[in-house]
C-alpha cells in the first residue's frame, strides 16, 4: 500500500502539548515538511524560544538549543557565526520576539545574519496566560487590559514586518496565514523560501506567521480562525514586505 | 618559551585567548577593557576568525551561549556594569553547561559609578549575580604574565568541567603595560564535545542545549548534578599563593592588584620586626579555604584589604569559622589601599597583644 501522507522525519514522535485549535502545531508541521524537503535536517540547528513553544526542542529532530526569553537571534548569531555552513533558525512568539526580544531581532536582521526567524503572532502572551503582547490588537481585552487595548494607555499594536522590512539586511521578509487550507499551502512556500535564502547566503530571513490562540482569546477554534481573519489579518496585511522579486 | 615583551594587560588577555584557540569573540564596548575588543577586532579578521561587536552585552553572552552550544572556544569581555547585564546569560550558561570565558575587567560602582579599578564586582562574580543555585570558576591574577596564564587555563578549564570561566582582574592589570613571556606552545586540552549541537548529520539522535527542567525531580537532579561537579573543582582547581606566611605575626589577604601592594608591605614591616604573611587566593571560586586551616592560628590574625567595602572578607571569615581575629581595610570608588595605610594596621594590629 502506498503512503500518501506521514508525520514529517524532522518530527520526533513526541505529542504535541499545544492547546486544542492552536496553530503552532500546523506551523512546526511546515517548518518540519520544509526541512524534509530540502533534506538539511543533519545540517540543521534550531533555537527554541521562551513562550508556548519553549521545548519545540522535543519536537523538531534536528540538533536544537533553547534561549533565554527574546535572546534566541543572539543565540542564533553566535551559531551561525560558529558553523557558518549550517542551516540555523528561530522560532519565536510576538512577546518573544516584539517585546523582550526587539533589539536582538532588530540587529541581527540589520546585520544581515545568514539565519532564518519563524516569527509566531496570535497577538497575545499565550504561555503566562493571556496577557497584552505588543501585536495586540486596539480594543482588545486581555489579562493585563481587561477593559480593551486603548492607545493612550497601551500604545499601538507593532507591525514587525513592516519595521524589519526597511532593514538592508534583511532581504525576505513575508506575512502568512494558517486560517485557511489555501493560505497554508501558502505560508508553507513562504517558510521554504526563507530556508532558501539562507542556504544561499543572501541574509535574514523571516516569516510571520498570523496564528490563533483560542485558549486565552476564549474563543472556538473555528471562531478563533474566524477572529483571525477579520480582524488581525486586517491590522496586519499579509504578503511580502521585503525581497518580492527575489530568486532562489 | 619565547623573549620577554612589553604589552598591555588588556591586550595579552586577547593575545591569550588566541593563543588558546580562541576563534570566536562577542562583546560591547565599555571602559576600562576595551583594548581586549581591539585587539581582537583587527586579529580575528587577520586570522579567519569570529569578531562581533554586539547590540549590547545581553545580546553578546547570549551569542556567546550560542557559539559555545556549537562547541567553539569562545570568549567575552566586559566591565562591572555590563557583567551585570550579562548575569542572565551567565546562570542560563552554567546550567546547561557551556563552556565559555568571561572576562571582567572590574570598575568602581554601584551604578555607572566610575572608570577606575575596583575590586566591587566580588560578589556579582564569586557568588552568583545571577539566579539560581550554581557556581563559576574564578580566576583572579596579579600581574601581566599571570593574565596570559590564566586566560589560557581559563579555556582549559572551561572545556574540562563544562562551566563558564571568569576572569576577574581590575582597570590597574587591564591598563598597565609589564613583561610577559610567551611559551612557544600552548598546552591546549582538546575537551570532548560530542554533546554540541553542531548539526547531527544523520549519524546520531539530535543534541539539545537546554537550562529548563519543567519536572521538579528531573531539574533537582540536574542541580544534584551540578554540586557534584563544583565539588570536583573544588577538590582539583583551588589555587592562592602563599607567601610568609610560616612563622608570620600577621597574615593579610588579598588579591589581585592589592596583593602586588601587600607585597611591598612584607618588606616594610620586616624592617620594623614584625613578619608578615599573604595569602593571595588566585581561585576566588574555589575559595582556598584550606590554606586557612593552615594558618588559621596565626598570633596576631587576619588582614583582608580590598578595594571594596569588604566581600571576600566575607569568605576569610567563613574559612576562619571563628578561630582568629580578622580586620579589613577597603578603599573605594577607584583608590588604592596604600601601602603606607596597610602597614599602620598591621603595626596596631601586632602590637595589641
Amino acid at each position: 500500500m502506498a503512503i500518501v501522507f506521514k508525520k514529517p522525519n524532522a518530527l520526533t514522535d513526541k505529542p504535541f502539548h499545544y492547546c486544542p485549535g492552536c496553530t503552532h502545531g500546523i506551523i512546526h508541521r511546515l517548518v518540519a515538511e520544509v526541512i524534509d524537503e530540502l533534506d538539511i535536517e543533519g545540517e540543521t540547528v534550531g533555537v527554541s524560544p521562551v513562550g508556548c513553544t519553549y521545548n519545540n526542542y522535543e519536537y523538531f529532530s534536528c540538533d536544537m538549543v533553547q534561549a533565554a526569553h527574546g535572546r534566541a537571534p543572539a543565540v542564533a548569531t553566535g551559531l551561525k557565526r560558529a558553523l557558518p555552513d549550517k542551516v540555523v533558525f528561530t522560532y519565536q512568539g510576538d512577546g518573544d520576539l516584539a517585546a523582550i526580544g526587539t533589539a536582538e531581532i532588530v540587529h541581527a536582521a540589520t546585520r544581515g545574519e545568514k539565519i532564518t526567524t519563524i516569527f509566531v503572532n496570535n497577538a497575545i502572551y499565550g504561555m503566562t496566560s493571556g496577557q497584552m503582547a505588543p501585536t495586540s490588537l486596539i480594543g482588545q481585552v486581555t489579562t493585563t487590559s481587561p477593559f480593551g487595548r486603548k492607545p493612550q494607555l497601551h500604545g499601538y499594536p507593532v507591525k514587525v514586518s513592516e519595521m524589519l522590512a526597511t532593514l538592508e539586511g534583511a532581504v525576505y521578509i513575508e506575512r502568512v496565514s494558517v486560517d485557511s487550507i489555501k493560505n497554508i499551502i501558502k505560508a508553507k512556500k513562504a517558510i521554504k523560501k526563507a530556508f532558501q535564502v539562507q542556504l544561499e547566503g543572501l541574509g535574514f530571513s523571516m516569516v510571520e506567521v498570523l496564528s490563533t490562540c483560542p485558549t486565552n482569546w476564549g474563543m472556538s477554534p473555528a471562531k478563533s480562525l474566524d477572529w483571525l481573519r477579520d480582524n488581525m489579518a486586517e491590522h496586519y496585511p499579509l504578503g511580502v514586505y521585503k525581497g518580492k522579486d527575489l530568486e532562489v | 618559551m619565547g623573549k620577554r615583551i612589553l604589552m598591555k594587560g588588556n591586550e595579552v588577555i586577547a593575545e591569550a585567548a588566541l593563543r588558546a584557540g580562541c576563534r570566536h569573540f562577542f562583546g560591547y564596548p565599555i571602559t576600562p577593557q576595551t583594548e581586549i575588543s581591539h585587539y581582537m577586532a583587527r586579529k580575528m579578521e587577520e586570522i579567519g576568525g569570529v569578531f562581533l561587536q554586539a547590540e549590547s552585552e545581553v545580546a553578546a553572552i547570549n551569542m556567546v551561549y550560542g557559539a559555545a552550544s556549537a562547541g567553539v572556544r569562545v570568549m567575552t569581555s566586559s566591565s562591572s556594569p555590563g557583567i551585570s547585564l550579562k548575569q542572565e546569560g551567565i546562570s542560563y550558561s552554567a546550567c546547561a553547561e557551556l563552556p565559555m570565558v568571561i572576562v571582567d575587567i572590574v570598575r568602581c560602582g554601584p551604578g555607572l559609578g566610575g572608570i577606575l579599578p575596583a575590586q566591587c564586582d566580588y560578589f556579582q562574580v564569586v557568588k552568583g549575580g545571577g539566579h539560581g543555585d550554581y557556581n563559576l570558576i574564578v580566576l583572579a591574577p596579579a600581574s601581566v604574565q599571570e593574565l596570559y596564564e590564566l586566560t589560557v587555563e581559563a579555556f582549559n578549564l572551561a572545556d574540562r568541567y563544562r562551566n563558564p570561566v571568569v576572569i576577574l582582574g581590575d582597570g590597574y592589570l587591564g591598563q598597565m603595560m609589564e613583561a610577559v613571556e610567551f611559551r612557544d606552545e600552548e598546552p591546549i586540552e582538546k575537551g570532548n564535545k560530542d554533546w554540541a549541537t553542531t548539526g547531527h548529520g544523520g549519524k546520531r539522535i539530535h543534541n539539545v542545549t537546554t537550562s529548563i527542567y519543567i519536572d521538579p525531580n528531573v531539574l533537582e537532579a540536574h542541580n544534584r548534578k551540578l554540586q557534584e561537579k563544583y565539588k570536583k573543582v573544588k577538590e582539583n582547581e583551588t589555587r592562592a599563593e602563599v607567601v610568609n606566611c610560616d612563622g608570620a605575626d600577621v597574615i593579610v589577604v588579598a588579591y589581585g592588584t592589592v596583593a602586588r601592594v601587600v607585597k611591598n608591605v612584607i618588606k616594610d614591616a620586616e624592617k620594623l620586626g614584625i613578619k608578615v604573611g599573604l595569602i593571595r587566593p588566585i581561585t576566588l571560586w574555589p575559595f582556598p579555604t584550606e590554606v586557612f586551616d593552615k594558618y588559621a592560628g596565626v598570633p596576631k590574625g587576619f588582614l583582608t584589604v580590598e578595594m571594596s567595602s569588604g566581600q571576600m572578607v566575607e569568605d576569610v571569615r567563613l574559612a576562619l569559622n571563628g578561630r582568629n581575629r580578622v580586620e579589613f581595610h577597603g578603599r573605594m570608588g577607584g583608590n588604592v589601599p596604600t601601602q603606607k595605610d596597610i602597614l599602620d594596621i598591621v603595626r596596631q594590629m601586632a602590637d595589641k597583644q
